[in-house]
């Protein structure tokens, strides 16, 4: 009974609302059955564990026995050191620290703010492109092309090359899904191939961008001799293709979800359409309800701990599921309610901790771009659709289509 | 005297007055009106300002990044007072229920709330703190005048003291490219709050940012010109430094001489109260009609050993202004305890510097994360085998996990591995602080539950 729980959040089937199954699951703050993972659903618990330093992200940590099928590959086998969204301090520490510097405060406190002009630029270019307002795919026309188109702009690759980008990162996402009945083998070998690939493409990026400098961050990052020194081709590597990978699949997700949850409730869109400003708590709110990453599956235990008077075994591999977390009604009062108007939201949407969204300042911004300038643009949209087709993916959850209809494009 | 109607007769009609325009003062007056006050609410105030932000006086404003008259705190929501600012309080007559002002004038109040914080100690010798070019640091006013004269782009600056204050505006001197000095009379900056090995790090941070840095000596006489401007500052080590900008930072005075003969349990270490915030009279018994919040409040402290704590901490002073508006207007059964965790943080020298509990109270330090070699690092504080204080150097996203081993007075030294495992292994070592502080020995008390809205306490009796 308790096995097929987790097998029906991972089933497919219930993608559309996980919700009933994740309030199931917080009847069992901690779930644990032979074999699997220990699972944590409950607010408080999951921030405690963000914030514990005797939990690992590096999967070299897992012991053997705990090696389940929705582990990851092993990264023995990988063709690429992992990026610090798998590694522990300090080597986390100083790569992400390195990564930052061209990114965020303190060095770099303009970088997100100076995208705005170009975000707009791109956003619009998108809405003016959608063509027959009666039936317009929002994944496929907007909510996709336009985090990639940043990245890109942001890292500095060509836009003539982001097909194929498309193609390796669907490879990379779908390796993160934790689907029982794949083959783990299989699925590693595909992800390492795309990585290999997409590792094969980036070099020669590096290598033209070192001779080339530009201010985008891929060169910022291959020619940097800051106090941590120079990362090594392999590790900016790694920190490129987890930048693209990361940089997008979630937006991807973050702006179809508010979509749909904007169709769902028409009194915010218009509220929405009216005060551009809006999107802002309306964002904040929509990474609670909706979290495009549903849960945190590659965190292991350094130590025995107890959380809720269940201990957890050194080696474990635990489930952090932010989601549920975020639909907590000892934390979050009437939780199931979309209200952006709530002013104690402090949502795991994006985790807690050393591991917090490295792009969060930049997911933000392009949600609310892209939100207010639907809203203001499409008029009378509808949903065609409802629940739309999802992807298989369970933790980077979101629609694979969003069919919606509108009565025309305003100016 | 619950159910005689007087709570309510207070909510609706009472006086409430606020002694201090402060942070502490101001988040009280919203919290009261939060909570359905509607009577009237006077705030008074010894600064002609609107209360304002602190934190900024010492590292923006210095740098010239933000301008000191736009400090002024963000209002969570109105409060409708009738502000009587630019006047201090002169005396408290506790039998008649009345507030003197400097200017003769006296407030009657139902219930009041002191949170009139501290000052800046002055530099002990008077003409010598007259000297032009002599400054403390604590109002908006005084970062004002300290910011035009380094805009001036004096020849070296002096700073008296290294603790926080000192060691930020040193930091933010350097940050400016003046020349800096600073004396401390301990063997390190921010000894006395960290300790010295915690204390080293911040000095080889000072050393390598260019501070022309003295421990173990004091300043003995200031020297002006013939103008009367400050020139030089005489060492005890029989050493001069010339510096026409001197900043006397060795710590802060309680406002508290406004209620000398008052019979208000008030004195040099504050206003006594108790874990709600009522304040003690002289006599030892508690008030029910007279709150204290802020640096000004000394109270005990259930998580170290019932001590009371004066915390100059702006989350603390947040803290006691929401815990004594909602004690001041609750039947006593529903009141609440102060028991937060103390938080503090510091910036300087591009370190972000984060600490939880009471490093002061510990006598033993262990790394636990990160490394002091390259001053990231986690060090945590043992007293008698518990956790009891935890501070981070450019690793403050670790410190809930920290508050959380102190709120339950876990053992020390933490016995587990962590992700951070260097070579050298975790041992604790001595904290080596200066005047170690001897806690009680009383119950220890642990924080449980898992909701922050619903901690109950277990006690434990000592052994």
């Amino acid at each position: 009974m308790t096995q097929s729980l987790l097998h029906q959040i991972l089933d497919h089937a219930n993608r559309a609302n996980p919700y009933p199954l994740y309030e199931e699951l917080r009847k069992t703050p901690v779930h644990h059955v032979d074999g699997g993972p220990y699972v944590v659903s409950t607010y408080y618990e999951i921030r405690s564990l963000l914030h514990d330093p005797r939990i690992s992200s590096d999967v070299r940590n897992l012991a053997s026995t705990a090696r389940d099928p929705l582990a990851g590959p092993a990264q023995e086998e990988s063709a690429l050191p992992p990026s610090f969204l798998r590694l522990d301090p300090p080597e986390h520490d100083r790569l992400r620290r390195m990564t930052n510097r061209p990114f965020g405060p303190p060095h770099s406190p303009r970088r997100i703010d100076g995208m705005r002009g170009e975000l707009h630029d791109i956003v619009s270019g998108l809405i003016d492109d959608i063509g027959d307002p009666d039936r317009i795919d929002l994944v496929d026309q907007f909510s996709y092309p336009f985090p990639v188109t940043v990245i890109c702009r942001l890292l500095g690759v060509p836009r003539e090359d982001e097909a194929r980008f498309h193609t390796w990162a669907d490879t990379l996402a779908a390796s993160l899904d934790p689907d029982p009945d794949a083959d783990p083998a299989e699925r590693g070998k595909g992800a390492n191939e795309a990585r290999m690939q997409l590792g094969m493409y980036l070099a020669g990026l590096i290598e033209e961008r070192r001779k080339n400098p530009g201010d985008d961050m891929l060169s910022r990052l291959a020619t940097a001799q800051g106090e941590d020194g120079a990362m090594t081709t392999m590790e900016l590597l790694s920190t490129a293709a987890l930048l693209l990978i990361a940089g997008h699949e979630t937006t991807v997700n973050l702006i179809t979800n508010g979509m749909l949850t904007l169709l769902r409730h028409p009194d915010v869109l218009q509220r929405l359409r009216e005060d551009p400003g809006f999107a802002v708590p309306l964002v904040e709110e929509l990474l609670r309800f909706e979290p495009p990453v549903q849960l945190v599956p590659q965190r292991t235990t350094l130590a025995d701990i107890e959380v809720r008077g269940v201990t957890i075994p050194k080696g474990a591999s635990l489930w952090l599921v932010l989601a549920s977390g975020n639909r907590d009604p000892q934390r979050f009062e009437d939780p199931d309610r979309f209200d952006p108007d709530r002013r104690d939201i402090q949502h795991l949407g994006l985790g807690s901790g050393i591991h917090s969204c490295f792009g969060a300042p930049l997911a933000r911004l392009e949600a609310q771009f892209a939100l207010s300038e639907l809203a203001r643009r499409l008029e009378n949209p509808r949903l065609l659709e409802d629940p739309p087709p999802y992807r298989q993916n369970a933790v980077l959850r979101g629609p694979r289509h969003l069919p919606i209809s509108c009565d025309g494009i305003r100016p | 005297m619950p159910g005689d109607g007087s709570l309510e007769r207070l909510r609706r009609e009472g006086r409430i007055v606020v002694v201090g325009a402060s942070l502490a003062g101001l988040r009280a007056a919203e919290a009261l009106r939060a909570k359905g006050f509607e009577g009237s609410l006077t705030m008074i105030g010894d600064e002609p300002h609107e209360p304002y932000d602190r934190p900024p006086l010492s590292k923006q404003v210095l740098l010239g990044r933000a301008a000191a008259d736009r400090t002024a705190l963000p209002r969570l929501r109105p409060v409708d007072a009738t502000w009587r600012l630019g006047v201090p309080a002169s005396g408290l007559d506790m039998a008649a229920r009345r507030v003197r002002l400097a200017d003769g004038d006296e407030v009657p109040y139902d219930r009041l709330l002191i949170a009139t914080g501290v000052r800046a100690r002055p530099w002990p010798h008077e003409a010598e703190a007259e000297l032009d070019g002599v400054f403390v640091l604590r109002t908006r006013d005084d970062s004002a005048a300290l910011a035009r004269r380094l805009d001036a782009g004096p020849k070296r600056v002096l700073v008296i003291g290294a603790g926080f204050t000192g060691s930020e505006i040193a930091s933010a001197c350097r940050e400016r490219g003046l020349p800096v000095t600073v004396a401390e009379r301990g063997s390190a900056p921010l000894v006395g709050a960290l300790g010295g090995v915690v204390g080293s790090v911040a000095a080889e941070l000072q050393r390598e940012h260019g501070v022309d840095l003295r421990c173990g000596v004091m300043v003995t006489a200031l020297e002006g010109d013939t103008s009367g401007r400050v020139r030089a500052a005489h060492l005890s080590d029989g050493s001069t430094v010339e510096a026409d900008v001197v900043i006397v930072s060795l710590g802060a005075t309680r406002n508290t001489e406004w209620l000398a003969g008052s019979g208000l349990g008030a004195g040099p270490r504050g206003i006594a109260c108790d874990a709600g915030c009522r304040a003690f009279d002289i006599r030892g018994i508690v008030t029910d009609d007279i709150y204290a919040a802020g640096d000004v409040a000394r109270s005990p402290h259930a998580l170290f050993g019932y001590q009371f704590l004066s915390l100059e901490h702006w989350g603390n002073a947040v803290s006691q202004a929401r815990i004594a508006a909602h004690n001041m207007l609750s039947e006593s059964t529903d009141r609440l305890p102060h028991m937060e965790v103390p938080a503090f943080w510091s910036a300087q020298f591009g370190v972000n510097i984060k600490s939880v509990g009471a490093p002061s109270l510990g006598t033993e330090i262990l790394i636990s994360q990160g490394s002091l070699q390259e001053r990231r690092f986690v060090g945590v504080y043992g007293y008698q085998g518990r956790v009891i204080g935890a501070v981070a150097f450019d690793h403050a996203r670790w410190l809930p996990f920290y508050r959380e081993l102190i709120e339950t007075t876990a053992s020390f030294p933490p016995p587990f591995d962590n992700v951070d495992r260097r070579p050298g292994g975790q041992r604790p070592i001595d904290a080596d602080f200066p005047d170690p502080s001897v806690p009680t020995h009383g119950p220890t008390v642990t924080l449980s539950g898992y909701s922050p809205a619903d901690r109950r306490m277990t006690f434990t009796p000592a052994h």
